[in-house]
């Protein structure tokens, strides 16, 4: 794919069309959220107009069809994230349900006082807080393996922080700040020498990189629909059956059950057992029709296309001098956080606002990798399949209006 | 004028690059500090109070332009006045910076702290421009919590 394809891609959103303060939006936001091409919005609109009843439940032809597509969507998920087992995939909220699933179910069984946890420096709040919650409740405590300047994790570190008796690393695989690419596979290699289960969490890198949840040998990993160009309110936790399947449940009620009286309830087998009550349907069908579209599109080409668009976007904010970029790994994705001498990045977020212009600016939730770096706050411009060079050119001009103002 | 510019007004822009009473008054009685946790904006209002009128007023802290100029501004607003004014100026204040913009702004009794008129494009900002205000509001009661914006 060339970038005249990707111009073509980006005529897919709708929403691109728009202004913003009166300009032609440019939306730098996609590590918050990404926007939804056209087949995503019809296929959430096909199933309500078409198709929608309730899941797993009717007797009748409308409703084996609405499963139908439901579970159809669970094997998209399964293929896209190169699992061996649709069952193996369960729908939830977003990544910080998954990742809060694992650490009630499996967390709750695994630790027990004076364990540990091990996260890394630039973990998102969603992979700090349920394990920390986790450590309150067992008294068990967490280990946070630092990370180089550079962003990238200090591999040394990390292994010497595993421990006789950490019982989980818990990981991001891309960075929301720093964009960083965690080697996985060698991280999880490493914990799986001394019998430590590993949890990624995949929100940032599955829409940016291939992944193949197999290669990298992980136990858990978690996904958001909506950074995927899918519905927001869905998104996926695999995790390899053997792990699954000796876990209790999450929540408790509907469709989760084998059996039940009020003498003793059997759970259902897995993924069911962690589905409790009506799914978000919409959004799991939504989110596979974003995940044949980016199928078709080939991750690949994905990752290739931000690669040479983060280039870009670095050179040309390099040429500012008053500009500082965090995370300057060699494996890094299309997030470039930054910070400009005498402008607040609150203020540099509304001098690119009155552009047209949408970045994220603040702490990222991710409250201790600011403090890392010694900043209250980062600007930060983030890539999706529909930017392009001009994007990057309409942001490095708008930085130096915000220079030029403050001076 | 463009909204930018709005925002941004001079005296702002001056405030912000040098903040006004940005120091701890010598014989501060009371004190309060605020925090923004979606920007991480931190702001610490010392006020000598004497006999119910804000003798001396000052602030510490980091934050964007708009809660700098903000801090800056109030603190040269609200010197010498007694604490009864204070909130009314407060509530005035809070009035124009989260009026309707397609209004004309009603910044009778604010003073210098109109600039602050174009807050009002940027919802978002608001908390920025207020930080300080509530901080001090909790000084003045006597507070020792961090005021949070959220």
């Amino acid at each position: 794919m060339t970038a005249a394809d990707f111009a073509r891609v980006r005529e897919e959103f709708p929403l691109l069309r728009r202004t913003q303060r009166g300009r032609p939006l440019v939306y730098l936001d996609s590590a918050a959220t990404a926007q939804k091409p056209r087949s995503v919005i019809d296929a959430v609109s096909d199933f309500y107009a078409n198709h929608y009843a309730s899941i797993h439940r009717g007797v009748y032809e409308l409703s084996e069809t609405a499963t139908g597509l439901y579970e159809g969507a669970r094997e998209k998920v399964r293929a896209f994230l190169g699992a061996r087992e649709a069952r193996e995939i369960v729908f939830v909220r977003n990544a910080t349900e998954a990742i809060n699933l694992v650490a009630w179910s499996f967390g709750r069984q695994a630790l027990g006082p004076g364990d540990e946890v091990l996260l890394t420096a630039m973990e998102h709040h969603a992979n700090i807080v349920p394990w920390q919650m986790l450590c309150e409740e067992k008294g068990a405590r967490l280990r946070v393996a630092p990370i180089h300047d550079s962003g990238e994790i200090d591999l040394e570190a990390f292994e010497a922080l595993l421990g006789e008796r950490t019982r989980i690393a818990a990981i991001t695989h891309v960075s929301n700040v720093l964009g960083t690419i965690n080697p996985v596979q060698e991280l999880v290699a490493l914990a799986h020498e001394r019998g430590v289960p590993v949890l990624v969490d995949g929100a940032q890198a599955a829409p940016r990189i291939p992944v193949d949840v197999g290669a990298l040998g992980c136990d858990f990993y978690a996904v958001s629909g909506h950074k995927l160009y899918g519905p927001s309110g869905i998104g996926a936790l695999y995790a390899r059956a053997d792990r699954l399947a000796a876990m209790p449940p999450f929540l408790g009620g509907g469709s989760m059950i084998e059996s039940v009286s009020f003498e003793k309830t059997t759970y259902a087998g897995i993924p069911t057992r962690f589905e409790a009550g009506s799914p978000n349907a919409e959004g799991a069908i939504g989110l596979g029709a974003a995940l044949d579209w980016l199928d078709a599109l080939g991750m690949e080409n994905v990752a290739r296309h931000e690669a040479e668009l983060l280039a870009q976007g670095t050179a040309l904010l390099g040429e500012i001098p008053e500009v500082r970029i965090f995370g300057r790994a060699a494996a890094k994705t299309g997030v470039l956080s930054f910070s400009v001498d005498g402008v607040h990045p609150h203020d540099v977020g509304s001098v690119l606002d009155d552009e047209g212009i949408a970045i994220r600016a603040g702490h990222h939730c991710a409250q201790p990798l600011m403090e890392r770096y010694g900043v209250p706050a980062m600007a930060r411009a983030s890539l999706g399949v529909y930017n392009d060079g001009a994007d990057l050119e309409r942001l490095t001009h708008a930085v130096r209006k915000a220079v030029a103002i403050f001076k | 004028m463009s909204d930018l510019r709005e925002l941004y007004q001079t005296t702002i822009l001056d405030h912000n690059r040098q903040p006004r009473n940005f120091r701890v008054p010598e014989r501060a009685n009371r004190a309060a500090a605020g925090h923004n946790p979606l920007c991480g904006d931190r702001v610490s209002i010392h006020v000598e109070l004497e006999d119910g009128v804000v003798k001396d007023v000052g602030f510490q802290g980091a934050g964007c332009a708009i809660s700098t100029a903000s801090a800056s501004l109030m603190t040269q607003a609200v010197k010498g006045k007694p604490v009864a004014e204070v909130q009314k100026l407060f509530d005035a204040f809070h009035q124009l910076v989260t009026s309707d913009p397609r209004r004309e702004p009603d910044a009778e009794g604010v003073g210098k702290l109109a600039v602050f008129a174009g807050v009002r494009e940027y919802p978002v900002r608001v908390k920025c421009a207020t930080l300080a205000w509530h901080t001090l509001r909790s000084a003045l009661a006597g507070g020792h919590e961090t005021v949070r914006t959220e």
